[in-house]
């Protein structure tokens, strides 16, 4: 059998992701995050002296907070099985990237393990990050130099 | 072409099994017949790869118990795992101190290992070989795909590595005990598949492929045998092998088994089912093993498979490498 | 107030909805997706089309790693603004500073107190 026939028999008999399931536990999930996130912004603009905006800073560090706890007790894993994109997209699932590797890791020491690993998932999310950010704040300011747009 | 087949003329037996398993593996429907099982992923050590090397090493010291022997009395240990360089087995063969070879055949080295202690039984150079396979659930999570806490949903091809050890003990032809007989050295397969979540669709052509050359080449027919088992295709690539034998024009229906979709019943929790090298070496030496032993089963033939990938090669966007050893075992 | 709980949900879900299209349509794996994800945060805010996203959906739109990309360049672009080319690059954690300082901070902790445990 060659392979363009195997590929075809294998896309037949593997079971397909089940792809409208998945995006309703994705919505549910992702959603409900999101409105914990909600709350979190509410208690801190309510309690403390922060505003709308500003209250996304210590609402992210929360959050970063409750996914490393959910990680650590061995949850996060499930969240993710149930919810897929919906536990992987919001900052939670970054949280978990982070803790996930940096418990992992304990076992080769804190320097080496830890400190060597605990960004080898979320890494590149920082580094595509910062890079498109990077271009787009050049281009923008370039553009803003030459008068084609304004701040 | 007939080549890479192997007749035992003198009928080397498997005198004793040892099995070991970790916590989660007590739900499988064989560990009633499993010698140890663990209440700690890690065996109550430290680190994954020190619990992976005391299942092990336990596996091998309960298999010569049965043989009444100790690691002196044997003079070959054959064993492979799938943590990198295989640690865990080269940890075992320091405290055991047994002549060793280090095997690697991803998760068809249970019966890669049974063929070169077959071979050396054969030869006349052993008198009793420790042949088996291992893997840890842990170790293998974090070196093939991502931190065992990590977050990934797993579609449902994927595979629940084992956390298990099989070892047999290889003597001379005894009575009352399973004889290699035959075996087949597969050919390493790659139909294209990159897919590490579905790896029982890169294994299923290999098995097919050791399967029809096991029996052309020795001239057998698969109504010969009680059952023939592959060792963790899973649900997937169990469906997909199944399918290439019956385009060859063989019947599947009454004999065919895979270890991988046995090992965890039919528990959705695991997706497709189990696989890592600990998991055909489990099944093979308890269930095959007893049965045998019983005398339900007189003639069986273990399949096993192994994608011969790693991080690197899948990273490289390099396709999945699958082989299959075939291994015959009857009882007179 | 309750409206934005709403929005929040909906819009928060509707972006893991995206993510989910790009694991199961796109086969992306997790970290191309979430790449993808923080790259069209950084582009929308160059449009400007994040901010009033933010303003609309709340936490639906700042807790999506999304908002980590257009975080990182509304912090460039603010400094660009203030200091010319050189605040492109002094301007870029910014706002994101407490996000990477709390899993940095976390995830050490969580290493110090943890062990993995590999259960279903």
């Amino acid at each position: 059998m060659d392979e363009k026939k195997y590929a075809t028999l294998e896309k037949k008999i593997s079971p397909k992701p089940q792809i409208a399931r998945n995006m309703f536990t994705a919505f549910v999930t992702g959603g409900t995050i999101c409105l914990i996130g909600q709350g979190i912004s509410l208690f801190y603009t309510t309690f403390f002296d922060f505003t709308e905006r500003t209250s996304s800073n210590p609402t992210v560090a929360t959050m970063i907070f409750i996914a490393m706890l959910l990680t650590g007790f061995g949850q996060y894993k499930k969240i993710a099985q149930f919810g897929g994109a919906g536990a992987a997209v919001p900052i939670t699932g970054f949280s978990n990237a982070v803790v996930s590797a940096a418990i992992e890791h304990k076992s080769e020491g804190y320097v080496l393990g830890v400190g060597g690993n605990m960004f080898k998932l979320a890494g590149s999310v920082i580094l595509f990050g910062v890079f498109s950010a990077f271009l787009v704040a050049l281009v923008k300011t370039i553009l803003v130099k030459f008068g084609v747009v304004s701040w | 072409m007939k080549k890479g087949l192997l007749t035992f003329a003198s009928r080397p037996s498997i005198a004793a099994t040892g099995v070991t398993a970790g916590p989660l593996e007590q739900q499988s429907p064989f560990a009633p017949l499993f010698d140890k099982v663990y209440d700690d992923e890690r065996s109550g050590l430290l680190t994954n790869e020190k619990g992976h090397a005391k299942l092990v090493e336990d596996a091998c010291m309960i298999a010569l118990s049965k043989v009444d022997s100790k690691p002196g009395d044997v003079d070959f240990l054959l064993l492979g795992d799938l943590v990198n360089q295989m640690t865990p087995s080269n940890f075992t063969a320091a405290n055991l101190e047994i002549p060793y070879l280090g095997l690697f055949a991803a998760c068809a080295t249970s019966v890669s290992s049974l063929i070169m202690a077959a071979l050396l039984t054969e030869a006349g150079m052993s008198q009793c070989t420790l042949a088996g396979a291992s893997s840890q659930h842990n170790s293998i999570e974090r070196q093939f795909r991502y931190p065992v806490e990590y977050g990934s949903q797993k579609p449902d091809t994927a595979q629940w590595t084992v956390t298990a050890a099989g070892v047999a003990a290889v003597t001379p032809n005894k009575a009352g005990n399973p004889a290699i007989t035959k075996a087949t050295i597969g050919r390493v397969v790659d139909l294209g598949m990159t897919e590490p979540l579905n790896m029982g669709a890169a294994m299923a052509p290999a098995a097919a492929d050791t399967l029809q050359r096991h029996l052309d080449g020795h001239g057998t027919k698969i109504t010969d045998y009680d059952v023939i088992m592959t060792g963790d295709l899973a649900k997937t690539g169990f469906e997909l092998y199944k399918t290439l034998v019956e385009k060859a024009g063989m019947d599947t229906t009454t004999n065919f088994r895979d270890a991988g979709v046995e090992f965890y019943g039919n528990d959705s929790n695991f997706q497709a089912g189990a696989s890592g090298a600990g998991c055909s070496s489990t099944v093979y030496f308890t269930d095959i093993y007893s049965k045998m032993m019983e005398g339900e089963y007189k003639r069986v033939l273990l399949i096993a498979t192994g994608a011969l990938l790693s991080p690197l090669s899948y990273q490289q966007k390099e396709t999945i490498p699958c082989i299959a050893h075939a291994i015959e075992l009857t009882m007179k | 107030m309750v409206s934005m709980f709403v929005t929040a949900f909906i819009v928060g879900g509707l972006i893991c909805v995206i993510g989910q299209l790009l694991f199961d349509v796109a086969k992306l794996t997790p970290a191309h997706t979430l790449c993808t994800l923080v790259v069209a945060g950084s582009i929308l805010d160059g449009l400007g089309l994040y901010e009033p996203l933010i303003d609309f959906a709340g936490a639906g739109a700042t807790v999506p790693i999304t908002s980590f990309g257009n975080s990182l360049t509304h912090g460039a672009m603010a400094e660009a603004e203030k200091h010319g080319f050189i605040g492109v690059l002094t301007g870029m954690f910014e706002v994101t500073s407490s996000g990477i300082s709390a899993a940095i901070l976390f995830g050490f902790i969580a290493a110090i107190i943890f062990k993995s445990k590999g259960k279903v």
